[in-house]
Order: structure tokens, then C-alpha cells, then sequence
């Protein structure tokens, strides 16, 4: 159960943000974009990004927001966490989310998003030599996650399926 | 520019003026399949930076029911009839006369979520109908589609198209209500109808205002 005594850290859609114990990170209603947490085991420093878009080459407009797309928030979250001392090398990542909440036969490519956006997160990941310890991605539930940095452990919600760590 | 930057507090009024006119033909739809009064209240059509989107009705956690669209044709967007899943499984109780049904029991009641689907559709073709003879644009809706899900994660389909452009969105928010006979308010649910960036310039146009480009 959450620690009533520590402070949960909340990241929104296309955000980020970084976490130290005894506080957790967390960030609700994950449908197909998916939550990334990086963290180091031996500084205990996690960062989180919630990816809603697979790549920055689909931004029509000039956006300023990287914590959007999965290449450039990843990135992102890499360099936030070299500002507080995390070499790359130690990173390690869970991932969740990137469901297929619809179906919806006609419309565009984009109503399929979830599982362009669990690829792209991993070939991310890959290209920045970060080893993926444990996702729960793809089917059709929305989640909730909630990452402990002590423990390492990521704490997941669902609707319909109820709840895991991982 | 980006668009959002081009809306004018008029602009707000016409897309007010749109959810007024849709929305009221899906309460009198909603009135008639209940066969009660239901209310709508004057929609609330406000820019909104993603954060905030995905905290209204309770938060991106609250489970809700909804059915979803996406519009297509001469504008294009997507529209969600959402409810808080206790409302849902009194209106479908009502409506098939079985007060057992619950949406969190995913594995029988098919009917009920057949009913839910079917009350969904007629509600935003209603809307959407009365939009286009508004617009005098064309206007088709999908398929409809249904989910018992949290609201963060169902509505956050609406804003994907809306995210390549942005980090804000233009929300028409409309709720329907009905008040019982002790004078008590309650929310029957909200249409939500998000736009996308495309389709304002059209829309404008359609209905004689002017629209920077």
C-alpha cells in the first residue's frame, strides 16, 4: 500500500518528472501512451515521462514540449537525470500502457497509437543501451502506474483486470 | 501561429452556440428513450491545456462509461457520451427493466452493453445531425464504440490528433442533467466534442465568421 507519510510525485500526459525515495512517482489513465521509468539501483534517482506520441516527426507544429513524443522524451528524461548525477550506463527501464482501447475501423493511423508507441519506446531504449527489466504493454485496459525508486518496484492499476507489480 | 492563438472570444461563442443546438437535440433524444425530462445545461466551451483535460469529471482515474466517435467529412473531430458507470447502470436497469445489471460485470448482461451502445449512437447522432444542419456541413459519424474505462485513458484518444499541433485543446463540454421531485440536481452525463485543428477554419467559414489563417 502507498506510504501515507511520503509524497507522491505526479506526472501528467506528455510530462515528466523525477523522483527520490521516501517519495513516489505516478501518473494516471494511461491509455495508449505509455509510462517509461527510468531508474538507477544505486543512487535510488527514477525519472518518469509519459510518451503520447511515437515520434517528434509527427508534430505539425512548432512544439516545445518533448515529454510528448517517445524519442525526444526519452532523451529528455536521460538528460534530466544526468543533471542529478545518474550516468546513462546504470539506467535500467519498466514501461506500461500503450493499450488499444478502440477499435475504430476507419480514421486514421493515429486511433492506433498504442502499439507504435510501446515500439517506439523500446527502440529508444535500445539505441540508448537501457535494458527494459519488465513492461506490462498492449491490450485494451487503461492503467494506472505507480513507481516505488526504493524498491524498484512499479505498482500497476487497471479497470478491468485489477492490480500487479512488476 | 498556432491555431489556438488565432481563437477569438467569438469563436468560443459559435462553438458554444454549436454545443447548444447539439446537445439539445440529444437531450430531447435522451427525454424521449427515458421518457422523463432531461435538462441540458448551457455548454462550457473553454481552451484547456492537456493537464487539465484530463482531470475533468473527477479525474484521468475515474472509471466512466463511454461511447465514442469520431467524426469524419467535411470537419473532422471526435465526440464522447460519457458517464459516471453508477448513472450508466441505472439508465440501462431502467431501460431493460433488470435492476441486477452492472457494468463491472463484464462477462454477462451483453444486452445491457448492446443498450448502452445503441442509447450512445442515437445520442450522438442526434448531436451531430443537429451540428450539421447547423454548419450546413457534412458530417458522418463512425462506428460507435464503447468502453468501461478511466476517463484520462479513454479521452485521451480524443487529444492525439489535437497533440500534433498543441499542448492546449478547445473542450465543448455539455451536461445533461435531470432534477428529481425533490428539487435535487443530479448529472446525467457530459458530451464531450474535440475538434480537430483543421476543422475550425471550415467551421467558421461555415457559419460567417471570420478566422485569421
Amino acid at each position: 500500500m502507498i506510504n501515507k507519510i511520503s509524497e507522491i510525485i505526479k506526472v501528467g500526459i506528455a510530462d515528466m518528472n523525477i523522483v527520490k525515495p521516501p517519495n513516489m512517482i505516478r501518473t494516471s489513465g494511461l491509455g495508449s501512451c505509455v509510462g517509461v521509468v527510468l531508474y538507477d539501483e544505486v543512487s535510488h534517482i527514477a525519472g518518469m515521462v509519459h510518451v503520447m506520441l511515437p515520434d517528434s516527426n509527427l508534430a505539425k507544429a512548432d512544439i516545445k514540449n518533448k515529454a510528448k513524443f517517445a524519442d525526444t522524451g526519452i532523451q529528455a528524461l536521460i538528460a534530466e537525470l544526468a543533471k542529478q548525477g545518474v550516468r546513462p550506463g546504470r539506467l535500467k527501464a519498466k514501461i506500461a500502457g500503450g493499450a488499444q482501447m478502440f477499435q475504430f475501423k476507419s480514421g486514421s493511423d493515429l486511433m492506433k497509437i498504442g502499439p507504435r508507441n510501446v515500439a517506439a519506446v523500446k527502440e529508444q531504449l535500445q539505441q540508448a543501451h537501457i535494458p527494459i527489466l519488465s513492461e506490462d504493454t498492449g491490450g485494451s485496459s487503461g492503467r494506472t502506474i505507480e513507481f516505488d525508486p526504493m524498491t524498484f518496484l512499479l505498482h500497476i492499476r487497471t479497470v478491468n483486470k485489477g492490480e500487479q507489480k512488476i | 501561429m498556432n491555431y489556438i492563438d488565432r481563437i477569438q472570444p467569438i469563436h468560443l461563442d459559435i462553438l458554444k452556440e454549436a454545443g447548444n443546438i447539439g446537445a439539445g437535440h440529444a437531450a430531447t433524444s435522451l427525454s424521449t428513450l427515458l421518457n422523463r425530462k432531461i435538462d441540458m445545461k448551457v455548454p462550457n466551451v473553454r481552451i484547456v491545456p492537456f493537464a487539465e483535460m484530463m482531470e475533468l469529471t473527477g479525474g484521468s482515474e475515474k472509471e466512466v462509461v463511454s461511447v465514442g466517435l469520431r467524426i469524419e467529412g467535411e470537419a473532422g473531430g471526435n465526440m464522447f457520451f460519457m458517464l459516471a458507470v453508477e448513472e450508466a447502470n441505472r439508465f440501462i436497469q431502467k431501460l431493460m427493466g433488470d435492476e441486477s445489471f452492472t457494468f463491472r460485470d463484464h462477462n454477462t448482461h451483453t444486452m445491457g452493453f448492446s443498450a448502452m451502445q445503441e442509447m450512445g449512437n442515437i445520442l450522438s447522432g442526434s448531436y451531430l445531425s443537429a451540428l450539421g444542419d447547423f454548419t450546413q456541413l457534412k458530417l458522418q459519424p463512425s462506428v460507435p464504440e464503447l468502453a468501461v474505462d478511466m476517463f484520462g485513458a479513454i479521452i485521451s484518444y480524443g487529444l492525439l490528433e489535437i497533440s500534433q499541433y498543441s499542448d492546449y485543446t478547445i473542450v465543448i463540454d455539455t451536461i445533461l442533467t435531470e432534477t428529481d421531485e425533490g428539487d435535487v440536481e443530479t448529472v446525467k452525463g457530459h458530451f464531450f466534442l474535440l475538434l480537430s485543428p483543421d476543422s475550425f477554419p471550415i467551421l467558421f467559414e461555415a457559419l460567417g465568421a471570420g478566422y485569421d489563417k
